[in-house]
């Protein structure tokens, strides 16, 4: 018999539909992949093997049910989401020990929809990183090598995926902390439109910013679990009324034929590696192949979305941050002098470096003086890109650009430079800062380096049909990467 | 813009944040500071005059909804995370 996990979701879902596969052995399977890769990946926080074992053995004694379409799928989820009853830290030691009480509205729908949750993936602390290697409890390996970053902050999400440790992960993209991991794993990685899937429980970085999605290993994969993640939630005021559609069921024909792709020419300029360039351009060709028409399109003002976006983020993770406060969960200091010092030193003690730099940033532009010049300043300029974005995307049905510049690069070979690491976000933030969908999928193993090069199609908002359809064709015709040896 | 950020701003961000700096870190983050703020400059180079902030990217208009209190969760559940509790409250230390 194949190995379990070398299956597809959808693959797995038919079988276990079927009865011919029980969703104890698939839980088993990925348990024991776990057992087998972990040490060398650390891509998990927290495995709940008991749990997931028994939630699957219910599974199996009440029979497949159709009408859940993750019956007896093993999952995990990104640290920074609320499980009830396991443990929730974001990374940070502030959060450690902490238990939440209530399930995440995507964490509810995974489990009303059947899944087996098995535990909880490393990720840089609060989201704010770009390799995993911010995270306060241990480094995650990229699966191609392990000496290598995964990308981030949902890099243990794409490592337990591309790893085949579980058959989906949800992660959270607020700059492209879904997208980018899922581009250096060689796995499909969505962010869906802005107010699509809820965020009840995700533990917020940048609220007008951040927006959960799924990591999987193909796209119709990826539109199976949109399928369940999406939809209205009261409990989240920037959660859309529009209902969740049948995204796995849009995948129908060819989504590239009669397609324009726009290409932006800022995309494509100074900073991209030969390699990540040629993986493009080659996915461009395969379109063009297709029967895609392609254009050029311009972004001009692509050049100050790095500044606009981390003004905004910085200040909204200070605004979200200051909730830590060692009174009412978390960590809390020991022997305090009063009230104040509890703050203080809890917050102290609690945060890593660069959560403290962002806090400090995100203080300093919302300060009366420089509120004007930066944050307001900011928030004027993301009208203008998400405008442009719109006038862009009026002419086309979605953006073909990179997801990185470059493939995985070593571990603690990037560390000493904030700023240079913010600058390896170009490509993938200013989506968030427009609140537009976009998909990175595997384009290939680079030239040079023989790591995964990911690509990102960009779409109108709440298109996710439309940019999984052309993402499912474009899959078709782009080099299988197939899975690491590990 | 400023874009000399000195260990004084550091400790004053760090005042109002709630948070703690050793020397070392008011000199480290002094200097990245200066550099990152030194690259936002870009953004005074936009023409933003007569547009409108964008806070957020939000389509649909506000939800509307009945002001009734609903209990949600048990005081008990509330403070199962507490790092210090008693008699259904959270303790903090002496304040007056």
């Amino acid at each position: 018999m194949t190995d379990i996990c070398s299956l597809s979701l959808s693959e797995l879902a038919r079988g276990l539909q079927a009865r011919e596969i029980s969703a104890e052995a698939a839980t088993a399977a990925c348990l024991d992949r776990i057992k087998a890769t972990e040490e060398r990946l650390g891509a998990l926080l927290h495995v709940d093997a008991e749990g997931a074992l028994a939630a699957a053995r219910a599974l199996d004694a009440a029979g497949p049910d159709p009408s859940k379409p993750l019956w007896g799928v093993p999952v995990t989820v990104k640290d920074a989401l609320s499980t009830k009853g396991m443990p929730t830290t974001a990374a940070s030691r502030i959060l450690e020990g902490f238990m939440p009480i209530y399930d995440a509205f995507v964490v509810e729908r995974l489990k009303e929809a059947g899944a087996v949750l098995l535990g909880k993936n490393n990720m840089d602390e609060f989201a704010m990183g770009s390799g995993t290697d911010n995270s306060a409890y241990k480094k995650t390996g990229n699966p191609w090598d392990p000496a290598r970053i995964p990308g981030g902050s949902s890099g243990g999400s794409a490592a337990s995926v591309a790893a085949g440790q579980c058959f989906a992960s949800l992660g959270s993209d607020t700059g492209g902390s879904i997208r980018q991991p899922a581009a250096m794993c060689g796995c499909v990685g969505l962010k869906p439109t802005y107010g699509r899937v809820s965020r009840y429980g995700l533990i917020a970085y940048g609220s007008s910013l951040d927006q959960v999605g799924p990591l999987t290993r193909s796209v119709e994969d990826c539109a199976r679990v949109l399928s369940v993640i999406a939809g209205h939630d009261s409990r989240d005021n920037t959660s859309d009324p529009r209902p969740a559609e049948d995204y796995a069921a849009a995948l129908t024909g060819d989504g590239l034929k009669g397609a324009t792709l726009g290409l932006p020419a800022e995309f494509y300029g100074e900073g991209l590696s030969s390699e990540v360039r040629d993986a493009c351009m080659a996915a461009v060709d395969a379109a063009r192949s297709a029967g895609a028409t392609i254009v050029d399109v311009s972004l001009p003002h692509t050049d100050a979305a790095i500044a606009t976006y981390y003004i905004l983020a910085m200040a909204e993770a200070s605004s979200n941050l200051a909730r830590f406060d060692g009174v009412r969960y978390g960590r809390r200091a020991a022997d305090v002098r009063n009230l104040a010092d509890l703050y203080v030193r809890s917050r102290s003690e609690g945060f890593g470096q660069e959560v403290k730099r962002r806090i400090l940033l995100g203080a300093y532009v919302l300060s009366s003086g420089y509120y004007d010049a930066y944050y307001r300043k900011a928030a004027q300029v993301r009208r203008l890109i998400r405008d442009e974005y719109n006038a862009a995307l009026s002419r086309c049905d979605a953006l073909l650009t990179p997801v990185s510049p470059v493939t995985a690069w070593a571990l603690g070979s990037r560390n000493d430079d904030p700023l240079q690491c913010y600058l390896m976000d170009a490509y993938t933030l200013s989506l968030n800062l427009a609140g537009l969908p976009g998909l990175a999928l595997p384009a290939g193993l680079g030239a040079d380096s023989g790591l995964p090069v990911g690509i990102q199609l960009i779409g109108k908002a709440f298109d996710e049909s439309g940019l999984l359809r052309i993402g499912h064709a474009l899959e078709a015709r782009l080099p299988r990467i197939g899975m690491p040896a590990l | 813009m400023p874009q000399e950020i000195s260990k004084e701003t550091v400790a004053h961000m760090a005042t109002l944040s709630r948070l703690s700096v050793t020397e070392e870190e008011k000199a480290l983050f002094a200097r990245q500071f200066g550099d990152i703020l030194a690259y936002m400059d870009v953004l005074a180079k936009v023409d933003t005059n007569g547009v409108d902030p964008l806070y957020s990217p939000v389509l649909h208009a506000s939800a509307m909804r009945e002001d009734k209190p609903e209990r949600r969760r048990s005081r008990e559940e509330v403070l199962q995370n507490a790092p210090e509790r008693d008699e259904g409250l959270f303790i903090v230390p002496r304040i007056v």
